[in-house]
């Protein structure tokens, strides 16, 4: 079955084969974009958070069919070297990341409740980011996502300025 | 110990070679760290002071460093990188030695290939401390060999040369190290030059951001799990769900007429598909028919009863005066921790390429040569003939000092005649975990009319942690007589107690247990110290001036009374309730590293709240001070995971549950607001960080739940008994 999505800004056709392939495969496997995580293909860890139309999704158990003309972003496409995300920024300077593997999915999810909430409070935080670090990142985490509502403001401010 | 750990001797000047090559060249070198011999009475008296020496392979020469033609430098390093910061520390050691920016090193794994193989692990928080003196030794004989080379092409004399990160300039004339290292055939190599001193170093000591940062915010492909080769198909394999199973036959007759199977691979001791797709290998596993042999109805009660003190056979571990007498008037508490899960992120994975006579194999690995040895054996192949390219790893924590997955790929690979990549799913993860083992503990003690100690006996016993395992060589354990694992943390740091006695029980477990980061430690010291609280409530004394008064003043006795005193202070330790909180203190000693810790706890809708823990760590010279504060909230935060939450069952002969979620682990709303981390330094080399800070924070959880309600909880996961609500 072929599927046409919008993947971090770029349209694409892809053969996914089964259907209902979970999406996480085809964006590592056929799509090569390494950067959203395998860690239980139940929706239980959210190492595989990606984002469907600005949303937060579990990639690992979300059929690949529900994509067909959508958008989807992965941490490759929130922001680069050159033009980091504020989460991604926010992520730099609180020097969060210890092993990394379940961070791009912590990011995301970020990034999904920074659209929602600009300015989230300590239990706005707890409510929302409910992934999985093994490593106990949580402490740095959770300044990040504070420091990343206020990049987030400073830009939206700046932005306003300039019209 | 400190002056123990850094007596290893000096590289060896004859051994230190030279490799040419287009652009860049290569350092090779042997140095001669070698781990000390193990006898049983230096182990057992120090293991809870121990620091491990670097120790590598001796036979060869091995690549450290690598002079690219942009004047960079390529540090190739033995130690993996898991999260705990090393490649970042080692950096700035190397980056200071060798006169050159932060920015121009690059570090990355040594391929076993290059002959840079840790003959031990990436493990037991040995990576810097271990590295410290050699490391920077070849780093400063590399910078004189490149300054020697530079006086002779400039045409000046040392001593008027100055180097600036990576360029060497004298008298208006200048040469980067890439202009002097091109073409050079035969090399001068000097003795091993004098070191910089400490305040000459520009990195070693700072807060530098970790050199991994960049490539772990942007989602670059760094983890075993991303690793791929041309033409790579995927690996299945059929595991057991119970305990003890042994493979005896499979009906593969359905799996092998399934879309995209290639084979099925059956082997004596296992049977795996290769697929086109994972989906597809997937599919195929589940429809093949295993029969498995003599696997045991086994239950959690069951698990419990072996794990009793007074079962197997015991060892004392530590001895000081005379025994408790059993007639006066002890206190006698038992505790129990569970079965425990690694849990780390990122499954066990590997991509393996087999084809004549040579194999290379990518994964994550803590053991590098142990991997290697293990594939070559199977595939009767010389070791040198089989590569293991070494990734990031997405969580360590021990699990990955045991690699037979990257065995299993291999044999798949040479099957089909193509890379394979495998990987275990979370279910399998979870049974097939090598865990830390559960214990039992019945700690005695006998105050004096002072209200201090005057006897304490501390009696446990746990699963194999050490014994049994690849990294303790077979003819070890018998010496011993103790798992050098599970006794850690074990010991009675109160040296100032006259009588004192720490006997250690080994029993035999059905199912694997092993290495999880901190070893016996989390255990031990939950036990030792919810007992050390208890004494103090009886003796009516202030629990950190009880402490303080039963240290010795030897040399880790200071430290350790420091950082107690630190941690205290810093968190205006108070026995008071206030707001609904309470305090709860304790500290440990672990390979030679004090930490103290204070938790602010308060009981909300019926749950233990952790809302404050101070960390007071004394690891000698910090040389990333942000990375170790790293350390400590990681390890607060993953201890607190394990002694309030995580625990496994077995029911039916199974090991349950399988999935995140059931296994209950520490989320973001469980984590401290506030984690405050003082450093000490009470010695003037590197001492261990990644895995001491784990041994308080389960009884200082656990003290503070008493003071709140009363209540001494003796078994982890800490649960507030219904008489509490």
């Amino acid at each position: 079955m072929e599927i046409s999505l919008t993947i971090n800004g770029m349209l694409k056709t892809v053969d996914v084969g089964d259907e209902n392939t979970p999406l996480l495969w085809i964006v590592r496997d056929l799509l090569n974009l390494k950067g959203t995580k395998f860690g239980c293909g139940k929706a239980a860890c959210g190492a595989c958070t990606l984002l469907v139309d600005d949303e937060a999704v579990r990639s690992c158990s979300y059929p690949v069919k529900f994509v067909e003309g959508k958008k989807v972003t992965t941490i490759e496409g929130l922001g680069d070297r050159e033009n980091p995300h504020p989460v991604q920024q926010a992520w730099i300077e609180e020097i969060v990341p210890q092993c990394g593997y379940c961070q791009p999915g912590f990011m995301m999810a970020t990034a999904a409740l920074l659209n929602k909430v600009p300015n989230p409070t300590d239990e706005d935080i707890d409510n929302n980011i409910i992934n999985v670090c093994r490593c106990g990142t949580y402490y740095r985490m959770r300044k990040a996502i504070h420091r990343a509502a206020k990049l987030q403001a400073e830009i939206n401010t700046n932005e306003t300025k300039e019209i | 110990m400190g002056d123990k750990s850094s007596g290893a001797k000096k590289v060896s000047r004859r051994k230190f070679l030279v490799r040419g090559g287009l652009g860049t060249i290569g350092v090779l070198a042997i140095g001669t760290y070698i781990f000390r011999n193990a006898i049983r009475r230096e182990i057992l008296g120090t293991v809870n002071s121990l620091e491990m020496p670097y120790t590598d392979n001796t036979d060869q020469p091995m690549v450290w460093f690598e002079v690219t033609s942009e004047n960079n430098i390529v540090l190739h390093s033995p130690k993996m990188e898991m999260g705990q910061g090393t490649f970042t520390g080692i950096a700035q050691m190397a980056a200071d030695e060798l006169s050159v920016s932060m920015q121009q090193i690059q570090v990355v794994h040594a391929a076993s290939s290059t002959g840079n193989v840790d003959s031990f692990a990436t493990g037991g928080s040995t990576s810097i401390s271990g590295l410290w003196q050699p490391l920077r030794e070849l780093s400063a004989m590399l910078r004189m060999m490149l300054l020697k080379e530079a006086s002779q092409k400039l045409n000046i004399d040392v001593t008027q040369l100055q180097i600036d990160d990576g360029v060497i300039s004298g008298t208006g004339k200048s040469l980067t190290y890439a202009q002097v290292a091109e073409g050079v055939k035969n090399w001068e190599v000097p003795d091993t030059p004098k070191l910089k001193s400490l305040k000459e170093y520009k990195y070693v000591g700072k807060p530098i951001a970790r050199v991994d940062l960049d490539a772990k915010v942007f989602g670059d492909p760094i983890f075993g799990m991303d690793a791929q080769m041309p033409d790579m198909l995927y690996g299945a394999i059929v595991r057991p769900t119970k305990i003890g199973s042994i493979f005896v036959s499979a009906d593969i007759a359905t799996a092998e007429n399934m879309p995209g199977v290639i084979k099925i691979v059956v082997e004596e001791d296992f049977v795996g598909v290769v697929a086109k797709s994972m989906l597809e290998a997937e599919n195929a596993k589940n429809a093949i028919n295993v029969t498995w042999d003599s696997y045991k109805d086994l239950n959690t009660e069951a698990i419990t009863k072996i794990i009793t003190v007074g079962n197997g056979k015991s060892t004392i571990i530590q001895k000081n005066g005379d025994s408790l007498n059993e007639e006066g008037d002890l206190v006698r508490l038992e505790f129990r921790t569970p079965i425990g899960a690694h849990a780390q992120i990122e499954p066990n994975g590997v991509v393996a390429s087999v084809d004549g006579d040579s194999a290379i194999v990518k994964i994550s690995t803590q053991v590098v040569g142990i991997t290697r040895k293990e594939v070559a054996k199977r595939l009767g192949l010389d070791t040198d003939k089989v590569n293991i390219i070494p990734t990031y790893l997405g969580g360590g924590f021990g699990r990955r000092l045991h690699t037979p997955h990257a065995v299993q790929a291999a044999v798949m690979s040479k099957a089909v005649g193509k890379p394979v990549k495998y990987f275990f799913s979370r279910k399998e993860e979870f049974q097939h975990d090598m865990f830390r083992p559960p214990t039992h503990h019945v700690i005695k003690g006998e105050l004096n009319t002072d209200g201090l100690l005057h006897g304490l006996e501390h009696e446990f016993v746990s699963g194999d942690v050490g014994n049994n395992s690849a990294l303790i060589p077979n003819f070890l354990p018998p010496i011993i007589g103790a798992d050098v694992g599970a006794i850690r943390g074990g010991f009675i740091q109160y040296s100032g107690i006259p009588n004192f006695r720490a006997v250690y029980w080994h029993v035999d477990l059905p199912f694997a247990t092993s290495w999880w980061r901190s070893l016996g430690l989390l255990a031990n010291t939950f036990a030792m110290e919810s007992f050390m609280d208890e004494m103090a409530l009886k003796a009516n004394k202030n629990a950190v001036e009880f402490r303080l008064q039963q240290i010795a003043d030897d040399a880790i006795g200071v430290r350790l009374k420091n950082v107690i005193k630190a941690a205290a202070e810093k968190a205006n330790y108070s026995e008071e309730i206030t707001n609904g909180r309470a305090m709860g203190f304790a500290a440990s000693i672990d390979a030679n590293t004090p930490c103290a810790q204070v938790a602010e706890v308060s009981i909300i809708d019926n749950e233990i709240i952790v809302h404050k823990v101070t960390v007071s760590l004394d690891p000698g010279l910090a040389v990333n001070p942000d990375q170790i504060r790293a350390q400590c909230e990681g390890c607060v935060i993953m201890g607190m995971s394990a002694v309030l939450y995580e625990q496994m069952f077995v029911e039916d002969g199974e090991l349950t549950p399988t999935i995140y979620g059931p296994y209950q682990m520490a989320l973001m709303k469980n984590a401290p607001k506030e984690i405050d981390v003082v450093l000490l330094q009470g010695k003037d080399t590197p001492g261990a960080v990644g895995e001491p800070p784990l041994g308080p924070i389960g009884a200082a959880i656990a003290n503070a739940v008493r003071r709140l309600t009363g209540e001494r909880l003796t078994e982890l996961p800490l649960k507030l008994s219904k008489l509490t609500l």
